[in-house]
């Protein structure tokens, strides 16, 4: 399995041993070397794909000055650590870590390679050449939270996670705060498949939802199954880290799209001109890290103000779906009246809000 | 409602089961021959995307099976040379046939990203495809009939035909099947390249059944578990059948179990069930019959003619 994941960086490789022969013209104007992994295959038109998006802006954006190599369909287990191994050894200068799973690779990785900078997405350790950065995708799922709030019927709404760990938690609790503010009966159906992707079993899973009077179906993995499934069934659903409307054209009511060019962009130019530090970042609406693609026009026009209001109230700082009071699935209270959540509680989220079934 | 909800159930069985059958049918053949073809995954992936790929061109999904069995029996025959003209190591090979897979689907998938096709869904006309409880008999894709089709003539094959009882013979003992005039290569090239043409079939039944598009690695381990399966079964196609869907059973009462809220189990727990039940099932056989393996007795030998 290795190889396969690895064939971009024997591809590198080669194109390292063949540098020699192309001549030592330029050597001032060499381009640095930016590393990413992947946890899917950047075909997966979800998470992975968005990084790959991120990546090439960021290429772009900065021309001949960066040369950034990938290795998609890297395992978040000790896997991980020849291929970031190997990255270091490649003359990589910063490297991208784009999922929760390599956070103890990074960290270890990091302190053998003190020289060489990291980047660590959605996890919370940081190093002296370690940063976090992250999205906030809540603020999206409020928006898909609402519209599923309004356009349900049976008055249950379906979620499929992932695995229980604090970004996807943070999703189910916004999401089902926000269909909650605008329809107070909402259920949310839960469903931890225990894997990011797998269409079979994400579809099997849409499909139980379903069954159990889900009429309205978001999924926090990264294929396209579930709006294919709910296309299938006439149900409504939402795309995950990209507009996935040519799947599903009437079930797909709006998707949150990750938009990561412009951090990496601004980290690569930190590392050009010197001034990269350890940070952690957390962007979102209001620096355009999470959009919300086009609606579906079929979407109803009061249900599209209700929707826009909520991107609009992030992007001022007026809203915030976390806002007390809010009691988890055994009623004690979690977040006080009037009160907000700060970023650590936020990052470290592991309950459910009341509304919220299964497991 | 209850009834209702059986039904919905059971169909989520049969989708879940149809692509792990179609690929251990294929691989219980080969097995049955003698050969260990562990590059199940990679031809199930090389199936998925050519199947996708020309019912994409043709609009026609019966072409788009016809030509995923093609693509999965012409990737196994690269396999069937190594390790039968050229005697490589099965082990090896096999998996090496896997990582081909993967990377070669990718490869030629790689135009086809994005884009999807009509579901390869149920011929039977609406009134029975999507009555409520006739459903469960007729709203299925054309390949889960062909699934069931598959197995029991497959069991027909092996314990009903001369041509059965020879490729058997060829598996428990190639000596004497070659000394008494057979042809131990040649079946094995055939049982390969059926076992190859099924893995196809079971790819195609990803891309054009449950998710009509391509993305890459999409039967996501599915064809290691159909490897898995052959052995639970006992290398017999009845036990394989209902296998099958015993594995999509379970996986659909994970489903079930989650959504309304079992909780008192971790999610984890219900993820391993399938494998948990694997091993205690595979402890049982094993315990009962001390007596002699039911595995072909020449499982995984290479065989060179030396007249």
């Amino acid at each position: 399995m290795t190889i396969v994941t690895r064939r971009n960086l024997i591809k590198a490789s080669a194109a390292a041993l063949a540098m020699p022969y192309l001549g030592g013209r330029a050597m001032a104007a060499d381009p640095v070397k930016v590393g990413f992994i992947y946890l899917g295959p950047i075909g997966d038109f979800g998470w992975t794909w968005a990084h790959e998006k991120g990546r090439k802006a960021m290429v772009e954006a900065l021309g001949g000055q960066v040369e950034a190599t990938y290795v998609e369909n890297v395992k978040e287990d000790a896997s991980a650590l020849p291929v970031l191994r190997d990255l270091a050894h490649q003359g990589h200068k910063m490297i991208f870590t784009t999922s929760y799973g390599y956070m103890d690779q990074t960290i270890q990785i990091a302190k053998e390679f003190p020289d060489i900078k990291f980047e660590h997405c959605t996890g919370y350790k940081r190093a002296d050449n370690v940063s976090t950065y992250n999205s906030r995708f809540h603020q999206g799922r409020a928006v898909l939270g609402t519209i599923a709030g309004m356009m349900t019927k049976t008055g249950t709404i379906g979620y499929l996670g992932s695995f229980k760990v604090p970004e996807v938690v943070l999703g189910i609790n916004s999401f089902t705060l926000a269909a909650q503010a605008v329809n107070p009966k909402v259920k949310v159906k839960m469903v931890m498949i225990d894997s990011w992707f797998d269409p079979a079993k994400e579809a099997a899973a849409t499909e139980t939802l379903a069954n159990l009077g889900c009429d309205v179906i978001t999924a926090h993995t990264d294929s396209p199954a579930t709006l294919q499934v709910c296309e299938q069934k006439g149900l409504y659903g939402f795309g995950q880290g990209a507009d996935m409307s040519k799947f599903a054209p009437h079930a797909h009511l709006t998707a949150i799209e990750d938009i990561w060019g412009p951090y990496y962009t601004s980290r690569a130019k930190a590392l050009l001109d010197g001034s990269w530090k350890s940070i952690d970042t957390w962007w979102g609406f209001k620096e355009g890290s999470v959009v919300i693609s086009p609606y579906n026009p079929s979407l109803p026009k009061d249900v599209a103000a209700a929707a826009d209001k909520i991107q609009a109230g992030w992007k001022d700082g007026s809203y915030d779906v976390f806002t007390g009071p809010v009691v988890d699935q055994s009623g004690a209270e979690k977040i006080a009246k009037g009160a907000r959540l700060d970023d650590a509680a936020l990052a470290t989220m592991d309950w459910f809000v009341k509304g919220v079934e299964g497991a | 409602m209850t009834l209702d909800l059986i039904i919905s159930a059971l169909v989520t069985v049969v989708g879940i089961s149809t692509p792990i059958l179609l690929a251990a049918t294929g691989e219980l053949v080969v097995e049955k021959s003698g050969v260990l073809n562990l590059g199940v995954e990679g031809m199930m992936l090389i199936g998925a995307v050519t199947g996708f790929a020309v019912t994409f061109t043709t609009f026609n999904p019966y072409l788009g099976v016809l030509a995923a069995a093609a693509a999965g029996a012409a990737s196994s025959m690269v396999f069937a040379v190594l390790v039968l003209t050229f005697g490589a190591n099965q082990v090896a090979t096999g998996l090496a046939l896997a990582i081909l897979g993967i990377g070669l689907s990718t490869l030629i998938g790689a135009g086809f990203v994005g884009i999807i096709v009509i579901p390869f869904s149920s011929i039977f006309p609406d009134f029975l495809a999507r009555d409520p409880i006739w459903r469960l008999v007729f709203g299925h894709s054309p390949l889960v009939y062909f699934a069931l089709f598959m197995v029991f003539a497959t069991y027909w094959f092996l314990n009903s035909t001369r041509a059965g009882l020879v490729l058997r013979a060829v598996g428990e003992n190639d000596a004497s099947a070659h000394s008494i005039g057979y042809s131990v290569i040649g079946i094995r090239y055939a049982a390969i390249g059926f076992g190859g043409a099924m893995a196809g079939v079971a790819g195609s039944y990803f891309s054009m059944v449950i998710t009509p598009m391509w993305a890459e690695q999409m039967t996501a381990g599915r064809g290691w578990i159909a490897l898995a399966l052959v052995v639970f079964a006992g290398w017999k196609p009845i036990r394989l059948w209902l296998g099958a869907y015993f594995f999509g059973i379970l996986m659909t009462l994970e489903l079930y179990a989650k959504a309304s809220g079992f909780s008192f189990l971790p999610s984890q727990f219900w993820a391993s069930m399938p494998y948990l039940m694997a091993i205690f099932v595979l402890a049982v056989i094993s315990a009962r019959e001390r007596t002699g393996s039911e595995a072909p007795a020449c499982l995984g030998k290479p065989f060179m003619p030396t007249d």
